[in-house]
């Protein structure tokens, strides 16, 4: 299941960013991104024009990474919750099923209750999105319905991207 | 695990640079951060140790242009080579779409070598991939040094499965975007196949 492909529709990006975005004003969130385990970002929203997101996703999935390794070698399962306090920004970092880590940024104007009990609502709610998700494309694999723009794809395509 | 996302209209494939330690595979990373252009790259980040042994793993995120109207990015790895962290090159191959070995030239360093490609292997494995199954390329580096071993000894050690390889002299760029270039080729291709009905 990990080695699936991982696709996102426009339908389930609308309702994942419409998740995000009420996530991050009802907790008062400087920012909120959802990363994928290898390091890809998948959404985000809030004040994030200054900051560098590809960057942000790679280390937020390094360090989930090399936590649930920590985890491993405790006999733990999964330590499901991060949370990095600084001087000005905190950031929360929670796990969506196998996945997805949801990372909450946030400063004095929040505090980490508020921001867990929102983050708890929103979790749920994404979880639902992305398992269902797995399972369409699951299916649509099995079926051999899987549409992609790269079935038709040609080696003067790949050559194209070296070209300039 | 590439990520096609149709919303954003762009498609991510993760590479890994793996091999020895000190075999040149930041500095495949750093000159290729070096000459791409701006517009095309995102910033490099380097978790290492004070001495600049790669710690962690080393980032460089690279948008390749377009594909069918697709965003095309890359996003490239290095493990550190040190035996003794086998637990982060396991975690830094997870995901992986494409690997790039870089054996280190140097006759004493072929023992390394070989120590380092099975240790990928068994990675792999554990990771539930299988050599045969991740498209990947082999690059023979430093081929500026004296003591380099020949290439044809170097092929029938790590090349049994007679993958596309490269010699390079990384520290001047000889052959490291011949490299990159094979590895994306293959990963796109590998990635008609899975998705194509
Ligand atoms: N002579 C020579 N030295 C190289 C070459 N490529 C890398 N090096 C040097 O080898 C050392 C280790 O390189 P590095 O990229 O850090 O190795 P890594 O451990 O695989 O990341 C550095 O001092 C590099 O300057 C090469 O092609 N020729
Ligand atoms: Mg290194």
């Amino acid at each position: 299941m990990e080695n699936t492909q991982f696709i996102l529709y426009e339908e389930e990006y609308k309702k994942i960013n419409e998740i995000i975005l009420r996530l991050a004003r009802e907790a008062n969130a400087k920012f909120v991104f959802l990363v994928d385990k290898n390091g890809q970002l998948i959404a985000h929203c809030g004040d994030t024009e200054d900051i560098d997101t590809t960057s942000l996703a790679s280390l937020t999935a390094g360090n989930i990474a090399a936590t649930s390794g920590l985890a491993k070698l405790l006999g733990e399962k999964e330590f499901s919750v991060l949370f990095h306090e600084g001087e000005r920004d905190n950031i929360h970092i929670t796990l969506i099923g196998e996945r997805i880590i949801l990372v909450v940024v946030f400063d004095h104007r929040s505090s980490l209750g508020l921001v867990r009990l929102r983050v708890k609502k929103a979790s749920q709610e994404l979880k639902k999105i992305f398992d269902e998700l797995t399972e369409k494309i699951q299916k649509e694999m099995q079926a051999e319905e899987l549409e992609s723009p790269f079935s038709e794809i040609t080696d003067e395509d790949i050559e194209n991207l070296f070209s300039e | 695990m590439s990520f096609i996302n149709y919303a954003a209209r762009e498609i991510n494939c993760k590479i890994v640079y793996y091999g020895p330690g000190l075999g040149g595979k930041t500095t495949n990373l750093q000159y290729i951060y070096d000459k791409t252009n701006p517009k095309s790259k995102g910033k490099m980040i380097s978790l290492a140790t004070e001495t600049e042994r790669t710690l962690f793993f080393d980032f460089l995120p690279l948008n390749l242009g377009e594909i069918k109207g697709f965003k095309v990015r890359f996003h490239l790895y290095t493990v550190p080579g040190q035996v003794f962290y086998d637990a982060s090159r396991k975690l830094i191959l997870k995901g992986v779409d494409g690997i790039v070995f870089v054996a280190d030239s140097q006759i004493e360093r072929m023992d390394a070598n070989i120590e380092s490609f099975e240790n990928m292997i068994g990675n792999l494995e554990e990771q539930g991939y299988t050599i045969k199954s991740v498209p990947y390329v082999i690059q023979y580096n430093k081929r500026d040094l004296p003591n380099a071993a020949p290439v044809d000894e170097m092929k029938k050690e790590l090349n049994k499965d007679n993958v596309p390889d490269f010699e390079a002299i990384a520290i001047k760029g000889t052959g490291v975007f011949d490299t990159l270039k094979a590895v994306t080729k293959l990963v796109l291709i590998d990635l008609k196949r899975k998705t194509g009905a």
